[in-house]
């Protein structure tokens, strides 16, 4: 079933990812899996399968819908989901929306990626989840280099950067009150290049967003914005059609494409090897400010 | 690129030493700060009106630290080169963050401790090459930085290296390497520099690609604690852990601790799918070939090479709490997958990092280090940590919020607390002056026996002659008839099981004589040695002032001889040893009998 042998260094950083997936068996309750579609949350529904099998993995996977997603991207997580024959739960920001619980943004920049947060921590508390496994990683930005594997969060769903438990060794301590809960990060340890790498390696499907296509974009404040119906244009704004791909699949009004001919792996890993700019440069939402992560952090966001 | 391996690196400096830019430098010239980060890092920069691109900012994470422009917490940081991947763990230098340089080199193959070679060893680098070597990180870079300041002077370079291996003779560092750097303006960081000809050794890059990355982990020990059983259905049933050391094959013989159960493996299940071999640090999934009862807490090992099964052991720790510790509190000790209750029975010392001197000094607070004797209600399945890092290391965390109280290394697993039960009763008979410390040392050994479940029985002449031998007074005859019914009992409670400890003057060796006949082959006869004079000194009774005035008569070492010992078992000289060593020194003589 699984053709290439990884490198030390990805057998070692799989190795990790599944221990602390058991450790997620062995320590919580009740908890899920956060599952975009997107590459990360692909090689982690996959972990998950190698680290329970031949058992089904002890959780559901759940996806918090902000509507503005890339149809792509919903059509790969249903496909994903039933070839896999797994249990997904969606719960959507427009009923935040529709109940009250968040105000959407206004302007044309508006991103409903800030109001996840609202609508995950309501879901957390109706599943009474106490604990939420995330393909967030380190290398992704400077707020993520000081997560924690099992990360607290409070009562109130917070994350406190300056009073985090320390994690020595492997000995990772889940244990909490009734009311908070735990944000896991197998991929903590992993790079973009290691997820491509490991896409190849295990040959695993991902949405085709990720390879070069044609697509008519935005050019807004230095990012590549797809076309789409969620992004209104602004005034002199002109949709031009380009041979673009995606480093990661969120939101549609907040994630930009980068220009690119890589259609196949070996391609995009050349690509992701030889660049120049991180993953997240292609974040609208990161740019808001130096700690826009941090301060989502800290409010509950992923 | 097949054989590209992943090398943990953990940092330490003091402040200012220059570790942010040398980190920075690190990944700036292995191309790992990419363009945007640049530019981030340069808005920064001059929005701070600093001159230049300041490097540390890359590596300064959170907005609280770019704000007091101090790191506060362990931030990870990730590079490659063709040969190989790199972790570096980020840990700040400052006093009051211990924990988080313990936590970075928990888990590091390399440490790299920065030195500012115009400031040399500071209380702050003593501290970081102690942890370095109290948590048996393999190998130790010593970058001795800012070179460019003096003039990539060799004598000022050799003057740091000369003092840093003054202060590491009393550490156990096994790989030492000295660098002279500039991390500044990059020299000797990763090509070597045109400016130090005299240095002949590595950069610190090439130092990183090379040097041998499998020694911290135990390769000879099967260890295999279990994290989940796997029970699709009742025909299967397997064991998921990650191996903690050593390695099995299919069809070898494991033992099931605690059970002590015996069967084979039958099948080993890899990531990549069914394998022969399961290796140290691999995440797998074994199938037995009988049916055994295992859970999560329970561990596979060898039948001729296990873990010691143990409920009282010494241990290491750092204490991470804001609260100090406080002796014989539960708390809950997580090791490998096993959580159990346990408590600190005793503080055996304090470790000062800055001298790696012991003191006595009870108290352990936010990032002390202090020895301890622990115990458990349920068992644990260890080793020493110096032997296996993975099965040797602890945490344990307060039960009401769940914080880390403290990070544990287990430096004796099977103690003279754990040994005495198996050796039955025996007396410890304590002969010396008023004063020489024989209850202090009695009441210190007591507590550490009890605390591993070991009954004890303690007798002194004050407490015989306030009852039992009220009728007795201090004459010659009154005195060796006090010592022939301490020895009596004694007698009879050893015999029964149970360690006496007697406390006595017994000034004369007739007396000592008769009580080693009346006791017979398990008597302990110890000298507490101390001189007249610091006894006198101490006086903790009042006893000496009392009899130099003449309130008291017939008072040994004053008004009466003491006969020295000529044979004694033991001497423990109290005027030159702590209390702990000398209780240590009086348990492990107790253990060896
Ligand atoms: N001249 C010189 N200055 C240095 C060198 N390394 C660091 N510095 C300076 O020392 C100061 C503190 O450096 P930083 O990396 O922030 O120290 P940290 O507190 O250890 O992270 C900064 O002003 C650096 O530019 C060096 O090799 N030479």
């Amino acid at each position: 079933m699984l053709s290439t042998p990884l490198t030390h260094g990805l057998a070692e950083l799989e190795a990790e990812a599944i221990y602390v997936l058991r450790e997620c068996a062995g320590q919580f309750d009740r908890t899920a899996l956060l599952f975009s579609g997107g590459k990360d949350s692909i090689v982690l529904a996959h972990l998950a399968q190698l680290a329970f099998r031949p058992a089904r993995f002890p959780f559901p996977l759940l996806h918090i819908d902000t509507g503005h997603n890339f149809p792509e991207t919903i059509a790969f997580r249903d496909a994903f989901v039933a070839k896999h024959g797994l249990n997904l739960e969606v719960r959507y920001v427009q009923d935040s929306i529709d109940h009250g619980r968040v105000r959407e943004e206004e302007g044309e920049n508006r991103s409903r990626n800030a109001l996840q947060t609202v609508t995950l921590l309501d879901t957390i508390k109706e599943l009474r989840l106490d604990a939420a496994i995330g393909g967030a990683r380190r290398d992704e930005e400077k707020a993520r280099a000081k997560e924690r594997f099992l990360s607290h969060r409070d009562t109130y769903g917070q994350w406190d950067p300056k009073n985090q438990r320390p994690e020595v060794w492997t000995i990772y301590n889940g244990r909490k009150q009734p009311g908070e809960h735990f944000r896991v990060f197998p991929l903590s340890n992993w790079t973009e290049l290691d997820i491509w790498r490991y896409i190849r390696a295990r040959e695993l499907e991902v949405p085709n967003l990720y390879f070069s296509h044609e697509r008519d974009v935005v050019r807004r404040s230095g990012v590549l914005l797809a076309h789409t119906e969620f992004i209104t244009l602004a005034n002199g704004e002109k949709p031009e059609q380009m041979s673009v791909r995606f480093r990661t699949v969120g939101d549609a009004t907040c994630t930009g494409a980068i220009e690119s001919t890589a259609t196949t792996l070996d391609e995009i890993i050349e690509e992701v090897a030889l660049s120049r700019v991180t993953e997240r440069s292609t974040r609208a939402d990161d740019r808001r400010s130096e700690s826009a992560m941090e301060d989502r952090k800290k409010q509950g966001y992923f | 690129m097949a054989d590209e391996r992943l090398v943990r690196i953990s940092t330490a400096g003091s402040v200012d030493d220059g570790k942010s830019t040398l980190i920075g430098r690190l990944l700036f010239d292995s191309h790992a700060i990419l363009d945007d980060q640049y530019a981030a890092i340069e808005r920064s920069s001059s929005l701070t009106g600093e001159s230049g691109v300041n490097l540390a900012l890359l590596t300064d994470g959170l907005r609280a630290e770019r704000e007091q422009k101090i790191t506060i917490d362990v931030a990870y940081r990730y590079f490659a080169t063709p040969k190989r991947r790199f972790i570096i763990a980020d840990t700040p230098g400052h006093a009051q963050y211990t924990r988080n340089m313990v936590t970075g080199a928990s888990r590091a193959d390399v440490a790299v401790l920065l030195v500012d070679v115009r400031q040399g060893m500071t209380a702050q680098s003593k501290r970081h090459a102690f942890i370095a070597s109290l948590l048996r990180v393999p190998h130790v870079v010593v970058a001795v930085n800012k070179m460019d300041l003096v003039g990539f002077d060799e004598s000022r370079f050799q003057t740091v290296v000369a003092e840093f291996l003054a202060f590491a003779e009393r550490l156990q560092l096994n790989d030492l390497t000295f660098i002279p750097i500039s991390a500044l303006e990059g020299d000797n960081i990763v090509n070597r520099s045109q400016k130090t000809p005299w240095h002949s050794g590595p950069s610190v890059l090439e130092f990183l690609e090379n040097v041998h990355v499998s020694g911290r982990v135990n390769q000879v020990d099967f260890r295999l604690p279990i994290q989940c059983v796997i029970r699709p259905d009742h025909s299967f049933r397997g064991f998921a852990g990650q191996v903690a050391s050593g390695k099995i094959r299919v069809g070898e013989e494991v033992m099931v601790l605690p059970s002590g159960i015996r069967t084979k493996i039958r099948e080993i299940a890899a990531p990549e799918g069914a394998a022969t071999i399961a290796t140290t640090e691999q995440s797998v999934v074994v199938r037995l070939t009988d049916e055994v009862d295992l859970s999560r807490g329970d561990m596979l090992v060898r039948p001729r090479n296990p873990a010691e099964t143990t409920t009282a052991f010494e241990a290491m720790i750092c204490w991470m709490a804001d609260a100090p510790l406080s002796v014989n509190a539960p708390c809950v000790l997580m090791h490998t997958t096993r959580e159990v209750t346990a408590q600190i029975r005793q503080v055996l010392y304090r470790l000062n990092v800055e001298t790696a001197s012991r003191e006595d000094d009870a108290l352990i607070g936010l990032n002390d280090i202090a020895r301890v004797v622990v115990t458990t209600a349920k068992p644990i399945f260890a080793d020493p940590y110096e032997r296996n890092r993975a099965t040797g290391s602890f945490v344990l965390v307060d039960p009401h919020s769940n914080q880390v109280l403290a990070a544990g290394m287990i430096t004796r697993t099977s103690t003279t607390l754990l040994d005495a039960p198996t050796l039955g009763g025996r007396v410890v008979w304590l002969t010396g002056l008023s004063g020489a410390g024989k209850s202090t040392l009695s009441d210190a050994v007591a507590s550490a026996l009890r605390a591993a479940h070991i009954p004890v029985l303690q007798l002194d002449g004050d407490t015989l002659r306030a009852g039992l031998n009220a009728d007795l007074g201090f004459s010659p005859e009154g005195r060796t008839e006090n010592i022939r019914r301490a020895a009596e009992i004694a007698q009879i409670a050893s015999s029964q099981g149970l360690i006496v400890l007697c406390s006595f003057i017994s000034p004369e060796q007739a007396q000592r004589d008769n009580a080693r006949r009346i006791i017979g082959a398990d008597f302990l006869e110890v000298h507490v040695k101390c001189d007249v004079d610091t006894c006198a000194a101490r006086d903790p009774k009042g006893l000496y002032a009392q009899a130099k005035s003449g309130d008291v008569t017939n008072f040994t070492g004053i008004t009466a001889s003491y006969e020295e010992p000529a044979n004694a078992d033991l001497i423990i000289d109290t005027s030159s040893l702590t209390q702990s060593e000398a209780a240590q020194a009086l348990l492990d003589a107790v253990r060896k009998r």
